[in-house]
């Protein structure tokens, strides 16, 4: 009982909740939308949110915000590419390299402005993700980096399937996700994140070195920012100043706290991010074949951020109003 | 912060024992004076950058497109003071705008119509309140949902074309007074008056201390909730007064209208030396932080640089402007 | 030196001193945002005639392709006092009263590759690539023959207010009741925004609601790079023919493996040739802004003024498809 109960509470189950009754009540319109090729639209829809939603995670439940992920993105994507169309001798994949690598680094400049100068971390990132963009503007001239400089081997990662004609970014993201989980559940660092943004100075006194923990997770961060930066490559085959990346913060913002990750830190879980994600691609899939304009994409995203937001106020009270209970 | 300023001072004395800062001190070592340092550097670079930067009509020309978000962060300022922020007024100025235009387009007379932009405006200011005040729910996120959401339904309303203003309304930036942009002289106005407010009356220093600490400020019988329910309203009634200045600017509304100027509002009252957690500071460090930006942006533009540069440059001046801030709090505070 | 390098940089070329300023006039083209690789091309243009007439000429551009963001540039233009202008507007009408400011100072405004339909009396005269009002019918033409004339097709647009994709759909939409394409059918014509997401899943959401299409024109670069590659990940290039205006650049990967057959297009290089020679021309009084006046262009041949102030850059679109698209290099 109680542990049917449980599970019932759980923000995960919400959130599936919604997905499912979503697609259903689109189903039940659009029958075309319950289709396997659908799904597939979907799933390629979400990888790279969902890369950057893991990093975006873990530093709000450290109690801080990235704002700058998705210049952070551009500006990883825009040097492998331009590393792609100005010396095509070095091997591909070593495009992985230098998209992870810059955005790390550029992760870790977010990190240490936090941790060194005491900054908060949204005004911070609001500022790289300015000063991100206008990097990526420099170094590149201003110009694109067009398809055909894109290797058709990164290319096809988006297209082709190791097994069951699922493309190997989606299992990219996969293996992401559980990494994440297997980090936020199973490791001491990971939990010390938890610890960390329940109760900074508690976390403190009980030995979490606050600084290197901080510094960790705007690494992580920019690191998956910058491998989402390279599968955007993938993805699109082209990596533009301007467009790559730009306005992704919301989105990826927009899916954590419909997943549940509380912005006071301390709270939020990968199944719950994941979940999120995959709501937030349903709407994305689900407008264009209900033939809603575009133009209406705004109004649903934000109603639906408020609508979580609410979700979560209310959650919270259940829990701390059975809290109570608990100790009557 | 004051704590480890007091243990690095020599012999063991109390902390209260510390002597008074020199006036030239207190004068001086505030958030306003860098940014007035940073614009006279920026008025001397821009005019090394491009001889035909330094024309005063011209900079004041170019204020006019700045100065609808200017006049947004003033209040902004005080919303940042009062502990709180907003990140939806430029999508509230696009909203307010559109069902002003699209009100008037459709036959309504103008003084209803332009009534229905400031509702509009307020009606989105008591929501965002609504939400953080009896919901208790974060400010930044519930204004990050509602520059969305305010911005998507003035896209539905006017979908993606643009609505036209009457002739006679267009054109608030061509008025001149005293050789003065009308824009310009609503806002230094309006920073003499929020200024005055801010600094001189009780309700002024009642914003500080509920910044400062607002359990402390509602326990010391301050209406707290009232005044943060105030600052929303006021902070949605003059973004939709911004709006329509903008709609008149342009002779035109769009969806789009003042789209990203919420970055430039907040940087505006960051580099005025606001605290971003509440308490501290000015309308004029605001005030002078507009001219600033306006004087980086319109210096870099008349030199034909890079937009990109512009980017960056606006970027590290936040940072900058913020690890500033916070150090001479640091060394001021007692 | 830092200045110079700068400036260089903004413009991405190398400029001619400063010290021929006197005899040359000022050209500056503002494109709708930087990034765009669409200006490259036309801003070649600008400078490779800057080369050979007297012309100084420079490139700048907002970040965003914003309705309001050009405004500040106009006016710096104007504080800079440059002679002619040369802009691709972001917006119909919110540029109004700033291109009026810059006329009312001897400015020459000339709109080039796109107009401010609907508000033709705040600028001087416009450049278009192409007569626009034969690339509806050129477009369905170009689909019919893919399709072998036979089948339901769709439209993939940008914006659902931009005025010249309006304009080309209207063509589209008359160009079809030609009894020649009688077992052609227009489906449905919906809109990606310019933006490759958007056009992505647009194109995904035409092919689950029509699971009969045979052809999609996609009248915009953005969108039809994005439903070649929705085609090319689908696999089903045999089945859906996707064609509409791109640059070669962008498209030459789907022409050669075979997702795509054929789109059009015109050159933008010529755009920019034709706007700095007629510009110069203006100034020094060797062409007239009347409607019926012709002038010559070097490599374009003579050039008449059409209604409206308005000069088609070519009279046809340029078809581009494997045998051809590696002449092209924009």
């Amino acid at each position: 009982m109680n542990i049917v109960r449980s599970i019932l509470v759980r923000r995960e189950t919400g959130i599936a909740v919604m997905i499912v009754l979503l697609c259903l009540a689109v189903g039940l319109y659009k029958p075309q939308f319950l289709t396997l090729n659908q799904l597939r639209v979907i799933l390629l829809l979400v990888p790279l949110i969902m890369i950057v939603a893991m990093g975006q995670m873990l530093v709000l439940v450290a109690r801080h915000v990235d704002l700058s992920v998705g210049s952070m993105l551009g500006l990883s994507a825009m040097l492998a590419g331009m590393m792609f169309r100005d010396m095509p001798y070095i091997p591909w994949p070593v495009g992985f390299i230098v998209a992870i690598g810059a955005g790390a680094l550029l992760g870790l400049i977010n990190g240490a402005l936090v941790t060194v100068f005491k900054l908060p971390a949204i005004i911070v990132t609001l500022g790289t993700l300015n000063l991100y963009r206008g990097l990526t503007f420099i170094v590149s001239d201003a110009r694109q980096v067009d398809r055909q400089f894109v290797p058709s081997a990164l290319k096809s990662m988006s297209q082709t399937s190791p097994i069951l004609g699922i493309p190997w970014i989606i299992f990219m993201a996969l293996g992401i996700v559980l990494l994440a989980w297997w980090f936020t559940r199973h490791t001491i660092v990971g939990r010390q994140i938890y610890a960390l943004g329940s109760n900074p100075s508690a976390a403190e006194l009980r030995g979490v070195k606050v600084n290197q923990i901080t510094l960790l997770v705007f690494t992580i961060s920019g690191a998956l920012s910058g491998l989402a930066g390279i599968m955007y490559a993938s993805r699109w085959g082209f990596v533009n100043p301007s467009n790559t990346g730009a306005g992704f913060e919301f989105q990826v913002i927009a899916a954590v706290v419909i997943g549940g990750v509380s912005i006071n830190g301390g709270v939020g879980t990968v199944p719950g991010v994941m979940l999120g994600v995959l709501l937030l691609g349903c709407v994305a899939a689900a407008l264009p074949l209900l033939g809603i304009p575009g133009t209406a994409q705004g109004a649903i995203y934000g109603a639906i951020i408020l609508v979580a937001l609410l979700i979560d106020r209310s959650v919270r009270q259940q829990g701390i109003a059975s809290l109570k209970v608990a100790r009557a | 912060m004051s704590t480890t300023e007091a243990s690095a001072t020599p012999s063991t004395a109390v902390q209260d024992a510390a002597p008074a800062r020199p006036f030239w001190h207190v004068a001086l070592v505030r958030p306003e004076t860098m940014t007035l340092v940073l614009l006279i550097a920026a008025i001397v670079v821009a005019s090394y950058l491009s001889p035909y930067f330094l024309d005063l009509g011209y900079i004041l020309r170019s204020f006019t497109l700045s100065a609808e978000f200017a006049l947004v962060a003033l209040v902004l300022t005080m919303v940042i003071i009062a502990g709180e922020i907003d990140l939806s007024p430029a999508s509230n100025m696009a909203l307010s705008a559109c069902l002003f235009a699209w009100a008037q387009a459709s036959g309504i007379p103008m003084p209803i119509a332009i009534a229905i932009g400031l509702l509009a405006g307020l009606a989105m200011g008591a929501l965002n309140a609504f939400m953080v005040i009896a919901l208790q729910l974060p400010s930044i996120i519930v204004t990050i949902g509602t520059l969305t959401l305010y911005r998507g339904l003035a896209q539905i309303i006017a979908g993606d074309k643009s609505i036209r203003v009457p002739d006679w309304f267009i054109g608030i930036d061509k008025v001149m007074v005293l050789g003065i942009p009308v824009p310009v002289v609503i806002f230094i106005v309006a920073a003499l008056v929020l200024g005055l407010i801010l600094a001189g009356t009780i309700f002024g220093r009642q914003i500080y201390q509920i910044g400062t600490n607002e359990v402390a400020a509602r326990y010391s019988g301050i209406r707290t909730r009232r005044i943060k329910l105030i600052l929303f309203l006021l902070i949605g009634l003059v973004s939709a007064v911004a709006g329509m200045m903008t709609a008149s600017r342009l002779g035109s509304v769009r969806y789009d209208l003042g789209l990203g100027g919420e970055l430039q509002m907040v940087l505006m009252a960051m580099l005025g030396g606001t605290a971003i957690f509440g308490g501290r500071g000015t309308i004029l460090g605001t005030f002078l932080a507009a001219w600033l930006l306006v004087v980086v942006s319109t210096g870099m533009t008349v030199a034909n640089l890079l937009p990109a540069i512009q980017l960056t440059v606006l970027g590290v001046l936040l940072i900058v402007a913020i690890i500033a801030t916070n150090f001479i709090y640091s060394r001021t505070q007692r | 030196m830092l200045k110079k390098s700068l400036i260089a940089l903004a413009t991405g070329l190398a400029l001619s001193t400063a010290a021929f300023a006197q005899d040359k006039i000022d050209i500056v083209f503002i494109g709708k945002n930087t990034g765009n690789p669409y200006f490259d091309s036309l801003t070649k243009g600008f400078v490779e005639a800057c080369e050979k007439i007297a012309c100084n000429f420079e490139f700048v551009a907002p970040a965003t392709a914003e309705a309001t963001s050009q405004i500040p540039f106009i006016e710096a233009q104007i504080q800079r006092g440059v002679d002619v202008i040369a802009i691709s507007p972001n917006s119909p009408d919110a540029l109004n009263q700033v291109f009026d400011a810059a006329r009312a100072k001897g400015i020459i405004v000339m709109t080039v590759n796109g107009d401010i339909t609907g508000n033709e009396s705040h600028r001087d005269l416009t450049i278009l690539p192409t007569d626009f009002t034969k690339v509806g019918a050129d477009q369905v033409e170009m689909v019919g023959s893919l399709i072998g004339y036979e089948g339901e097709i769709a439209i993939l647009s940008a914006t659902t207010e931009a005025p010249d994709q309006n304009f080309w759909i209207k063509g589209m939409n008359e160009a079809i009741k030609d009894p020649k394409y009688a077992k052609m059918k227009l489906v449905a014509t919906v809109y990606g925004d310019d933006q490759p997401e958007k056009s992505t899943t647009e194109m995904e959401a035409l092919l689950s609601n029509y699971p009969d299409l045979k052809g999609v024109i996609a009248p915009t670069t953005v969108g039809v790079a994005a439903a070649a590659q929705v085609v090319q990940s689908r696999g089903i290039a045999d089945k859906v023919k996707v064609t509409g205006l791109g640059l070669p650049s962008e498209m030459r990967d789907f022409v050669k493996d075979g997702t795509v057959e054929a789109f059009q297009l015109w050159s933008p290089y010529n755009e920019g040739w034709l706007a700095a020679h007629l510009a110069v021309d203006l100034k020094a009084g060797k062409a007239k802004n009347e409607v019926g006046s012709t002038f010559e262009v070097p490599n374009l041949g003579t050039i008449t003024i059409n209604e409206g102030n308005s000069i088609n850059t070519q009279s046809a679109l340029t078809t581009f498809n494997a045998e051809n698209i590696d002449q092209f290099d924009f």
